[in-house]
């Protein structure tokens, strides 16, 4: 019903747009039309200079097919690939249905979920670079917060987290997962907000409530947002180099790169840009295909808002 | 026992209304999990940030315990940081200021470019201005650390390595999409019939853009000018690879330089880590409803 009435909306505000825009073009004479030029320039010199010429230097400095042999080889490479495939799937996905669970969590009414959510948010608010050198500090085998918090609150001797590759691994993932929930929490929240009261008291009154109104109402509406979200949280913990290098760094022996930080760590600790730059490169099997359906669903959801 | 497994089958045939003693029980037990996952919640979010807490109030040398709580608390290494009294410290207050300056920087010219590009895609319509919204569109779904290496090189080719200017380009290259984005979400509420008619009395562009434009946008400026400061402010890897002499560095970068030491100062680091966030918090908590207005009206940005 919804999405019946948007498209029509869609459609007119398009024919309007049209015919607007045929007769303001007629009418934009030489002197606004130069102005108009202008306006674009300083973005467009931006735009050229530092997007497009290094994204043109980097494929081209990428281009050897040799390098990427030679990136084959390399085992640190291939344990890259693992944990950037075990980074995505758990930290997009863990992340982001927490988020849902959590955004119909604050929907609830009184004034304790606004103090929780305010102090929910606070991962979010203090930046990373603060957070994730404390988290380093935290995990530290002898004199972490963790390992203390176990030994006297359990009597438990915690393991020195982060010289073990997996559990290394996990303590980024983890760190992600607490860094992000809350922003995409945000998001999911303003998504359910948006749902008209009326769909949820009509679908109350024909008996969809709890589990069921989740399934009937909520997911269906949010399908979209979620969607989109997800694909967007991809790309995003793709780039995503800070996690990685304070959390583990790396280590233990490079064992927990991701290609972001592999790249880096192949341009400048072991001098070869070529090699750092085939590393990210390699990535574009899976960034195209996500920027191409990024691009589409952004215009759409443009359109709709 | 069996009064209650009545309730719950008097509660199971839908039809009868569940009796109160039911009704009050389930509410205590809901009230109960709200709790519980409100404890949780709290621990969960707070353990990191009073971990750096616990150990910025640590005397010196004595980081290496095992306590909970600060047994002798002492605001030691904050004034350490204050007054650059540790070595690794000695240009704190340049480097706060470099950081300060390059959020400024990137942020007024955020505005300005992705301000005027939406007055001409969206307001003058210029022809082809879709073409510039796909450009805009297609940096913000790039990951800007994949473009960091070839970044370098060319801003060492050019001589710009070591140059704050090098990375306000990049930060601002990569902030504008967003603006340009809202923007245009943006003024949509704004008739374009409020242009028409000033274009009718007379009024060149750059007026329309400085005397109506701006002013109508004001709240879009204020929720991505946020964003560009809060990004310039908390972005790591440009200003990494870009600015490595001790006075040209900005307050991220020489925490990293603290975390690669052998002989960490950890609890001057936490103090220096506690002041860095301030700001930040605090524009966050400030300008809260702004910005998620801004996360809705445009899509979304992590």
């Amino acid at each position: 019903m919804m999405d019946g009435a948007s498209v029509v909306d869609v459609g007119r505000w398009a024919v309007r747009r049209r015919t607007l825009t045929r007769s303001l073009r007629g009418r934009l004479q030489g002197g606004e039309y130069t102005w108009a030029v202008a306006f674009v320039v300083p973005y467009l010199a931006v735009f050229a200079t530092f997007v497009a010429y290094p994204v043109v230097y980097g494929l081209w400095l990428g281009s050897e097919p040799s390098l990427y042999r030679e990136l084959l080889r390399d085992p640190i490479y291939q344990g890259t690939i693992v944990n950037t495939v075990l980074y995505l799937a758990l930290g997009v996905n863990v992340k982001m249905f927490l988020a849902l669970l959590l955004s119909g969590f604050f929907m609830r009414p009184g004034w304790w979920m606004k103090v929780l959510l305010l102090i929910f948010v606070l991962p979010w608010a203090v930046p990373q670079i603060s957070t994730f050198i404390s988290i380093h500090w935290m995990l530290n085998g002898e004199w972490g917060f963790l390992n203390n918090a176990l030994y006297t609150l359990f009597h438990v001797e915690g393991p020195s987290w982060l010289n073990d590759r997996w559990m290394a691994l996990g303590a980024v993932i983890v760190s992600h997962i607490w860094k992000w929930t809350p922003f995409w929490t945000l998001i999911l929240l303003a998504g359910r907000m948006a749902i008209p009261l009326e769909i949820r008291d009509t679908a109350r009154v024909d008996g969809a409530t709890g589990v069921r109104g989740f399934v009937y109402i909520t997911v269906p509406l949010l399908a979209n947002l979620y969607l989109i979200s997800t694909l967007l949280s991809t790309i995003f913990l793709l780039g995503d180099f800070n996690a990685v290098y304070f959390v583990s760094g790396g280590g233990p022996a490079d064992s927990t790169h991701v290609l972001a930080t592999l790249g880096i760590r192949n341009a400048f600790d072991i001098a070869q840009p070529r090699l750092g730059v085939a590393a990210v490169m390699s990535a574009l099997p899976l960034v195209i295909p996500l920027v191409i359906v990024l691009m589409r669903r952004l215009r759409t959801t443009e359109v709709q808002l | 026992m069996s009064p209650i497994r009545a309730d719950a089958k008097a509660g199971g045939a839908r039809v009868v209304a569940p009796p109160r003693r039911l009704i009050r029980r389930r509410r205590y037990l809901s009230h109960v999990g709200v709790g519980l996952l409100s404890v949780m919640l709290v621990v969960w979010s707070v353990a990191p940030i009073y971990n750096m807490v616990l150990i910025a109030l640590e005397p010196e040398g004595d980081v290496f315990n095992d306590q909970l709580w600060p047994k002798a608390p002492s605001l030691e290494s904050f004034r350490g940081v204050l007054t650059e009294g540790h070595w690794y410290l000695e240009h704190f207050w340049r480097q706060f200021a470099n950081s300060l300056f390059l959020g400024a920087m990137v942020t007024f010219f955020t505005l300005l470019f992705g301000s005027m590009t939406s007055f001409s895609i969206a307001r003058m319509r210029i022809r082809h201005g879709w073409l510039v919204s796909h450009a805009a569109l297609l940096t913000y779904v790039i990951p800007a650390s994949f473009l960091a290496i070839p970044f370098y090189r060319i801003m060492q080719n050019y001589g710009l390595a070591n140059n704050p200017w090098s990375v306000i380009a990049a930060l601002v290259a990569f902030a504008t999409p967003y603006a340009i984005f809202v923007f245009q979400e943006y003024g949509r509420s704004i008739p374009i019939e409020v242009d028409e008619s000033a274009r009718i009395d007379g009024a060149s562009p750059l007026q329309i853009y400085r005397r109506i434009y701006l002013p109508l946008m004001a709240p879009a400026l204020v929720a991505v000018g946020t964003y560009a400061l809060l990004l310039a402010w908390n972005e790591f890897l440009y200003q990494f690879l870009l600015l490595s002499t001790k006075s040209s560095m900005t307050v991220p970068v020489a925490l990293a330089q603290f975390l690669n030491s052998d002989q960490s100062p950890w609890n001057y680091m936490m103090a220096t880590a506690i002041i860095y966030a301030v700001p930040p918090v605090a524009i966050y908590y400030a300008f809260r409803r702004r910005m998620t207005a801004g996360l809705t009206m445009g899509g979304v940005k992590g």
